[in-house]
């Protein structure tokens, strides 16, 4: 995926169509775990558990969750959504850069438990249609009825005349929208690409590049990894305690949460926006109003939505409060910047209902 | 976009137009063709001094940061006070409307070395073979 679409109007165009309309990613550079159960029922089940934080137990037939691979110190291996594709039978999708890390991982951890990892990575093309006009783009391609379909819920149908493609109400924009996973050979994706953007050139669909795809997942405080999440950073910190069931059982690291939170956090993650003029980037530092370094950027990026410049950090608990003031160091000097709520942007969650136009 | 023939242009994507003493520094068509969405522009002061092939102002798009490169030292006489808030000309008209500075040059020696629009042409189309191939 390149970083913006010229044929676009750029990365702001591209950020805006995904806000205000729809926009298609090609995001086939993720990867895919499938994990079934080898001889016995529940084996699928007992190695999602042991490896992802999450509570896989909760999962219907055709529904996802967002969730973690953790090592036993608490920190990530990656950020996963896990599917329920069947009785015993689970997909996990990853991202491109931990791909072969994680499968590593993955087969490693599952090694004494009864089930059967397969790396479909190659295997997929992951197309990403996201944006308040998204679900009526793709309900254009297939015969599913995704008006049924709810957010982090799947099904699977005919789309673009490939019999049983599996798609998910699932992104990484904080917009509504849709992922579909179709066969990866170059003829077959071409051809779905090609034929959502015809399908969405009357619903105003523009391809999207990294750049959105980063300001978008940004304004929705969505993580991103080696960012937000990475190997020395817990879950805790992180701020993704709601994905984190410690009580659905054991799973690796799940003793080094329970521990660290008794010993309380030493950093948190925050949202800034800047009130001096100035753009907050990737590992910049922070410091206090006395001029100590007390923490550092993760992301930060100008808004296109909110037309302000607003970044993720790491900071000590104490500088956590809504309203804090901060300063952000920028090319030696220092920017003024306060703690807001986040996310940044919140979707309106009355989006239209796909329309059954066409059929 | 066309590069006009009385500019010279840099290695790192500047013009400097000289007419007398008086420089006008830019950036080219290429470079904000590169950095994409411009929103900030950093520029210095009347009467800072600037260094040839030091930097002297930022250019920020939403993805990227890039630092602006003096083509000839001298000292700013003024700097496009406009830029502050429509920094999106630079994407419109980067070769005009858009300059950063103007500069009392002291030194115009340096300048004539630099690439005539041709040279600069066939530069930044040798970079973009490097790049796909």
């Amino acid at each position: 995926m390149p970083v913006e679409y010229p044929s676009s109007g750029g990365l702001i165009a591209e950020h805006k169509a995904v806000r205000g309309n729809v926009g298609v990613f090609d995001v086939s550079h993720m990867g895919d775990i499938r994990i079934r159960s080898g001889t016995k029922l529940g084996g699928a089940l007992a190695a999602v558990q042991h490896i992802t934080m999450n509570d896989a137990s909760r999962l219907a037939i055709g529904q996802a969750q967002y969730s973690a691979m953790l090592y036993p110190e608490g920190t990530f291996v990656d950020d996963v959504i896990v599917h329920r594709l069947g009785e015993d039978d689970y997909l996990l999708v990853i991202n491109a850069g931990t791909r072969e890390k994680d499968i590593n991982w993955v087969r490693e951890n599952t090694r004494g438990i009864d089930c059967v990892v397969e790396d479909l990575s190659d295997a997929y093309s992951q197309l990403a249609i996201q944006g308040p006009r998204a679900a009526a783009v793709v309900q254009t391609l297939t015969d599913a009825d995704l008006s049924g379909i709810k957010n982090y819920w799947f099904t699977h149908g005919a789309v673009c005349g490939l019999k049983n493609a599996l798609i998910a109400r699932t992104g990484y924009t904080g917009e509504d929208g849709f992922e579909i996973y179709v066969p990866s050979d170059s003829s077959t994706s071409e051809r779905v690409w090609n034929q959502v953007i015809e399908a969405g050139r009357g619903f105003g669909v523009i391809p999207c590049g990294l750049g959105a795809r980063n300001t978008l997942r940004l304004e929705s405080k969505m993580a991103l990894y080696g960012h937000e999440i990475s190997d020395k950073i817990n879950v805790w910190e992180a701020g993704l305690d709601r994905y984190c069931k410690t009580e659905k059982g054991d799973f690796i690291g799940r003793a080094a949460l329970e521990r660290s939170k008794a010993s309380g956090l030493a950093r948190t993650l925050v949202g800034l926006e800047m009130i001096d003029r100035g753009i907050a980037r990737d590992e910049y530092c922070c410091s206090n109003g006395a001029g100590e370094r007390i923490g550092v950027v993760t992301s930060g990026s100008p808004s296109p939505t909110l037309g302000k410049n607003i970044a993720l950090a790491f900071v000590p608990p104490t500088y956590s409060a809504v309203g804090t003031i901060l300063y952000v160091e920028i090319r030696g000097q220092k920017h003024k910047a306060q703690v807001v709520r986040t996310p940044f942007y919140k979707r309106q969650k009355n989006t239209a209902a796909p329309q059954a136009s066409g059929r | 976009m066309a590069y006009p023939k009385s500019y010279r242009y840099t290695k790192e994507h500047e013009w400097i137009e000289l007419k007398g003493d008086l420089a006008t520094i830019g950036i080219t068509d290429h470079a904000q063709h590169e950095l994409g969405d411009v929103v900030f522009v950093e520029l210095p002061k009347p009467g800072a001094k600037i260094e040839a092939g030091k930097s002297f102002g930022t250019v920020e798009s939403v993805k990227a940061v890039s630092e602006i490169y003096a083509p000839a030292s001298g000292e700013v006489i003024e700097s496009n006070g406009e830029l502050q808030n429509k920094p999106e000309m630079i994407n419109n008209d980067p070769h005009g409307a858009a300059w950063l500075i103007k500069v009392r040059v002291t030194n115009a020696k340096g300048i004539s070395d630099l690439m005539d629009a041709a040279a600069y042409e066939a530069y930044i189309a040798e970079k973009g073979k490097e790049t796909s191939a």
